[in-house]
């Protein structure tokens, strides 16, 4: 069973029920009921599409509030890479980073720090005998949720490690620990700021048995806003970045592929073509390729709901800023070729797979049986009133029990198309 | 005449992700002497793309960066492969950066061409089989 924490919500005051979220879910988790829409949480993979396509602002994110780390004594902040190309006229990291502390932060580690060791294990990983190619990144909680439950054959393509936001996220904590012996663990607060909600579902959800150690998970919205009113370019910042090119360039789609070093890699940005990928190579339809970059946001985390830039003007600053930055600031020495075994996840969650009808084939296979057959009975148009994505769907839903084939309007409209038909005949019968 | 200040660095020519630490290095203690910002960009932009070049193409190789009066030196020495067509190679647009490392923004073609419209005076001295020198001068 999934018990699954999520961070999409619905307002139901905005939403008018106008189906335009349910046509785009990709894993058809939206049903509108009485109006409004209802998100089924087994399914839902915190993708945000339903937040990018609602035309009323109806979707939300659930992510903890700025205010919160005042909950904590020592609070260090953990920006995602995606955060430095919201800015305009950046030509410094240095200044973001000086900005988290002058809004309240006791310290900052950059994830993208983090995300360039990650590149060094990969690599390392990489070279393992005896692995399952194509390795599939774990770097998108979306893709990762994805596969539990739709593409279960995958589950040993994906690569063990643990992805970025938790690598910084507990050597964040050991470092304040270091620096400041006198606090308890309870006073360090660990906070991500996030450009998208998949990130707040993993960290309150962990992975299998491995706890997130990131204790908050900020909007990168609201930090945006915080931050503008303070960052100066006449004061000259006292942090200073530590994280190179290959950092940066995770938080644009191609950014983690590339810093492999390696030409048998794929990259594929937006959830609809991550899916379309992993069909392929689920049906091993793909050229012998060692890694592939999945990004479930369009252009990779610049594109997450909760950025302000548009995802193609922060890929560009982020080009920009980085092309003369230093390939890598954080890697393994040269000849180290071991991955601390704290960096690896011991186990997968345990996902009800989507496609399943039941646990036992037979009952499946008669459950299909009627599920086609009640497709065949209704219009096939696909229109969404009766508050499922499409027929197949509706049809599933009935058979399952969550729905009743009267409430297909097409079938309302045709009978009653029917009634006024036999009305008039009657009418004419009558007055011969 | 008391001896320059120079910074003196060993390129490594196998790891590529350390590619770019030495011209970050130089920006910083030129940061530290108090060099106006824009020379320092300068230098450190030359530098860079000298850098990136030499692990690329040449399998490393020395860097020496020497603050004269009145000028910062840069000198880039290479044992590598030398460059056969210098004009060619000073083509905008040229490059010869394996596929790899072209989606990290490199191969562009801009690295020579950069070094020479960011520095006052450049010479390139090469011998095919024998390796590269490219000495380079800001003036302050």
């Amino acid at each position: 069973m999934n018990t699954y924490i999520h961070s999409v919500s619905l307002d139901p005051e905005k939403c008018t029920g106008c189906t335009t979220c349910m046509k785009h879910c990709p894993t058809e988790a939206i049903r509108v009921r009485n109006g409004c829409a209802v998100i089924d949480p087994e399914r839902c993979i915190d993708c945000g599409e339903c937040i990018r396509n609602c035309p009323n602002n109806a979707k939300k994110s659930i992510c903890n509030s700025f205010d919160e780390i005042k909950k904590f004594k020592y609070k260090v902040a953990l920006p995602a890479p995606a955060l430095i190309g919201q800015f305009d006229n950046l030509d410094n990291t240095d200044y973001v980073l000086q900005g988290l502390l002058d809004i309240g932060f006791d310290d900052v580690f950059e994830v993208s720090k983090a995300a360039e060791i990650v590149s060094a294990y990969t690599r390392v990983y990489l070279e393992t005998e005896g692995i399952k190619k194509p390795v599939i990144s774990t770097a998108c909680p979306v893709v990762t949720r994805l596969i539990g439950l739709r593409f279960p054959f995958l589950k040993d393509n994906l690569i063990p490690l643990l992805p970025p936001m938790e690598v910084a996220a507990s050597i964040a904590r050991e470092e304040a620990m270091k620096k400041n012996p006198e606090l308890k663990k309870e006073d360090i607060g660990i906070c991500f700021i996030s450009p998208c909600p998949a990130k707040a579902s993993y960290a309150k959800n962990g992975f299998g048995s491995y706890k997130s150690e990131v204790d908050l998970v900020v909007s990168m919205s609201e930090v945006y806003f915080q931050l503008i009113n303070v960052m100066k370019r006449e004061k000259v910042p006292e942090i200073s970045s530590q994280a190179g090119k290959i950092g940066v360039s995770w938080a644009i789609c191609g950014g983690e592929g590339s810093a492999l070093l390696n030409d048998k890699i794929l990259a594929a940005d937006g959830i609809n073509n991550v899916i379309s990928v992993l069909d392929q190579i689920e049906d091993g339809n793909i050229p012998p390729i060692d890694f592939v970059e999945l990004n479930a946001c369009p252009s990779g985390c610049v594109g997450g709901v909760l950025t302000i830039e548009n995802p193609y003007i922060a890929k560009n600053r982020l080009h920009t800023i980085r092309r003369y930055m230093p390939v890598s600031l954080n890697g393994m020495p040269e000849d180290e070729s071991y991955i601390p075994h704290k960096r690896f996840f011991a186990d997968f969650p345990k996902y009800q797979p989507l496609n399943r009808l039941s646990d036992n084939i037979g009952e499946s296979m008669r459950l299909m049986a009627q599920i086609q057959a009640l497709r065949k009975e209704l219009p096939g148009i696909d229109c969404g009133s009766c508050g499922a994505p499409n027929c197949r769907a509706f049809a599933e839903d009935i058979v399952r029990g969550t729905a009743h084939q009267s409430e297909c309007i097409i079938a309302y409209k045709e009978a009653f198309k029917k009634y006024i038909e036999n009305y008039d005949r009657g009418d004419k019968v009558e007055s011969e | 005449m008391s001896e320059p200040l120079g910074f003196h660095y060993d390129v490594d020519g196998d790891n590529f992700t350390s590619a770019g630490q030495a011209s970050a290095q130089v920006k910083k203690n030129l940061r530290q002497l108090g060099f106006d910002p824009e020379i320092i960009r300068k230098v450190a932009i030359a530098m860079y793309e000298g850098e990136i070049n030499m692990v690329i193409h040449a399998g490393g190789g020395k860097a020496h960066v020497i603050v004269e009066d009145g000028y910062v030196e840069i000198i880039l020495a290479d044992t590598g492969p030398g460059i056969a067509n210098i004009e060619q190679a000073m083509k905008e647009g040229f490059s010869t950066a394996p596929d790899q490392v072209r989606s990290l923004g490199f191969g562009a073609g801009m690295g020579l061409p950069n070094m020479k419209r960011y520095t006052d005076y450049m010479q390139i001295d090469s011998v095919v089989g024998e390796g590269t020198t490219i000495t380079m001068r800001v003036n302050y």
